[in-house]
């Protein structure tokens, strides 16, 4: 009798429990891996999106051809470049920030606040404003350089290929560091105030202090922020894309391929197997991630 | 005696290069948003002159009006509002059902469940971009609005679901017992109990959710491709001005303040449960 009443609950759960699903499911099948699966399917082919184009079957000769490709080779320096120095940058920043956060001083919620501006702008926007500032005529960062006699007058920052890439990096930091700081901000306030009362009456340094105590427990929330941001510097496609587009990414040449030369000829094909081999990429550090994570469910 | 005063000098010297640090930190964070509402106020004859300028002499509003009598801004700004609404509200059904789903139902397969919806999460956009535009053109969707909300709901159901997934389990579960032992139907529970319950939940991932949405570029510039259907973010992008050289970059400004101004508004409003729900769908594990 019991064990009868169980089943026919269950049932009841799993029945309510797929049709609560579905939509989401729906949603990300359509929308997420379906695309998926046929950019695979179409980077084995030869074809663009123009009719007329003639499809046929190529295999892994795209894959191939990417090798000799020394435009993808230097999107791919670009964007592991921009990589390693925006989320190196952008954790020591975040760090600083939030160890200032963490002290104590007047109208600290009102500064914590006012830090997540930069977070809270469209990225299309903020690379506007810089580009702005970093006018070759007008831009205040551009007049206080020549200024200052570091740039010769009337020299276009963003047009040089490290002169721009630099440019970027700082718009990159700029947005991202406050985020970096929010999640080791949340870090530091786990940390008991006892352990640093201890340690000053042992009469450890600050230095020390932070290297034996902060750092340690601090070193998970560390990991997890350095792989987020990590993942999303090796996607960046807007800050390229809108400020300069001499200095490419993968995303950027990925879509200059895929949308503008699929049309005027036999690109698209090609374009989707670049598109695997970003998601490859970023593949390997999302599993370094979720086993980083450990998530868990019940 | 002069142990405790050059201790508490040393106190002063450090509260002093605290606040320094503190100045220092908000100017640069601040200064580029102040730059734009400057330059914004600030005349042409002004902007376009070789000198630093911090705030303006003859301040004027006039690319403020300019901004909307002179390109379809307000439509820009109409279409944002849609996508970046209708993103929000379905996401957050879709997110809440799943989420209660996997939180409180027993059932089979629930870690692959949420395992593919989280994956999602950390797809590079641009490898699905060729082949959802080659779907969403085969649907008749580009140039539409369902043809945005559609791809925008499933890259933010991983953080709604997440975020909403860990609100519902920490609801008390004698709550739903005693809902089920008065006839309570375990959806009407979830209607009518658990949602109410979690509406602090449902307003950080809301807005967490509606910023995203608002703030996307990369699908919007692909789908959305006549300037009357561009969304904010690609509008401000594409700005150009009347000749191919010279861009109006007061108008540009006055549009990157009119679209901001809300969004900061919003975020100070809320940044105690924006930091919440940011660390939440980033650290919890």
């Amino acid at each position: 009798m019991s064990t009868k009443i169980k089943i026919h609950y269950k049932k009841k759960d799993i029945w309510l429990g797929f049709w609560l699903i579905l939509p989401a499911l729906l949603a990300i099948f359509i929308t997420a891996f379906f695309p998926l699966i046929k950019t695979f399917w179409d980077s084995l082919f030869s074809f663009g999106l123009r009719p007329g184009i003639v499809k046929r079957f190529v295999g892994f000769d795209n894959y191939i051809r990417l090798i000799n490709d020394t435009r993808f080779m230097t999107s791919l320096i670009n964007t592991l470049i921009f990589t390693v120095i925006s989320v190196s940058l952008e954790f020591v920043l975040g760090l600083i920030t939030a160890l200032i956060l963490n002290a104590d001083f007047a109208l600290r919620g009102l500064v914590r606040a006012a830090i997540l501006i930069p977070w809270a702008i469209p990225t299309s926007v903020s690379s506007q404003m810089w580009k702005w500032m970093y006018n070759d005529q007008y831009g205040i960062v551009s007049q206080i350089l020549y200024n200052l006699g570091w740039l010769a007058p009337g020299t276009p920052i963003l047009s040089n290929k490290w002169s721009s890439m630099f440019a970027i990096l700082a718009v990159d930091v700029w947005k991202t560091a406050p985020f970096m700081a929010l999640l080791l901000l949340a870090g530091l306030q786990t940390i008991p105030s006892e352990l640093y009362e201890a340690a000053r009456i042992d009469g450890a340094s600050g230095w020390k202090q932070f290297t034996k105590i902060t750092l340690p427990i601090l070193s998970p929330t560390i990991a997890v922020a350095l792989i987020f941001r990590t993942l999303d510097a090796l996607r960046v496609f807007d800050i390229f894309y809108i400020m300069n587009k001499s200095v490419e990414t993968l995303a950027v040449y990925n879509r200059h391929i895929l949308m503008d030369r699929a049309f005027t000829g036999a690109w698209f094909g090609y374009g989707s197997a670049i598109s695997v081999v970003i998601f490859l990429i970023i593949s390997i550090f999302a599993i370094i991630y979720i086993r980083s994570l450990n998530l868990k469910f019940e | 005696m002069d142990l405790i005063k050059s201790y508490k000098t040393k106190k002063r010297i450090g509260k002093i290069i605290l606040y320094i640090f503190v100045i220092i930190m908000l100017i640069f964070y601040v200064f580029p948003f102040y730059y734009a509402i400057t330059s914004s106020l600030t005349p042409n004859s002004e902007l376009f002159s070789k000198s630093i300028k911090l705030f303006p002499k003859n301040p004027t509003f006039k690319n403020y009006i300019l901004v909307f009598t002179e390109r379809p801004f307000h439509q820009n700004i109409i279409n944002s509002v849609i996508v970046a609404g209708a993103t929000t509200i379905l996401s957050l059904v879709f997110g809440a059902f799943a989420g209660y789903a996997v939180a409180r139902l027993k059932m089979p397969g629930k870690v692959l469940i949420m395992s593919l919806i989280l994956a999602v999460s950390m797809f590079p956009q641009v490898s699905i971009l060729g082949a959802l535009f080659q779907i969403l053109r085969n649907m008749r969707l580009i140039n539409t609005y369902p043809g945005l909300i559609l791809p925008y709901i499933a890259l933010n159901l991983p953080l709604t679901t997440w975020i909403l997934h860990n609100f519902f389990k920490d609801i008390p579960i004698s709550i739903e017992e005693s809902a089920a032992i008065d006839g309570c139907s375990k959806f009407m529970t979830l209607w009518r109990i658990i949602i109410p319950l979690s509406a602090p939940g449902l307003v950080t991932t809301g807005l967490l959710t509606f910023i995203a949405a608002w703030n996307e570029f990369m699908f919007a510039l692909t789908f959305m491709q006549l300037p009357e259907k561009y969304t904010v973010p690609v509008a401000i992008a594409m700005f150009s001005g009347k000749t191919f050289y010279e861009l109006p970059w007061g108008q540009l400004m006055a549009a990157a303040v009119i679209v901001t101004v809300p969004l900061v508004a919003l975020v100070l409003i809320f940044q105690n449960k924006i930091v919440a729900g940011l660390t939440a769908g980033a650290v919890k594990g």
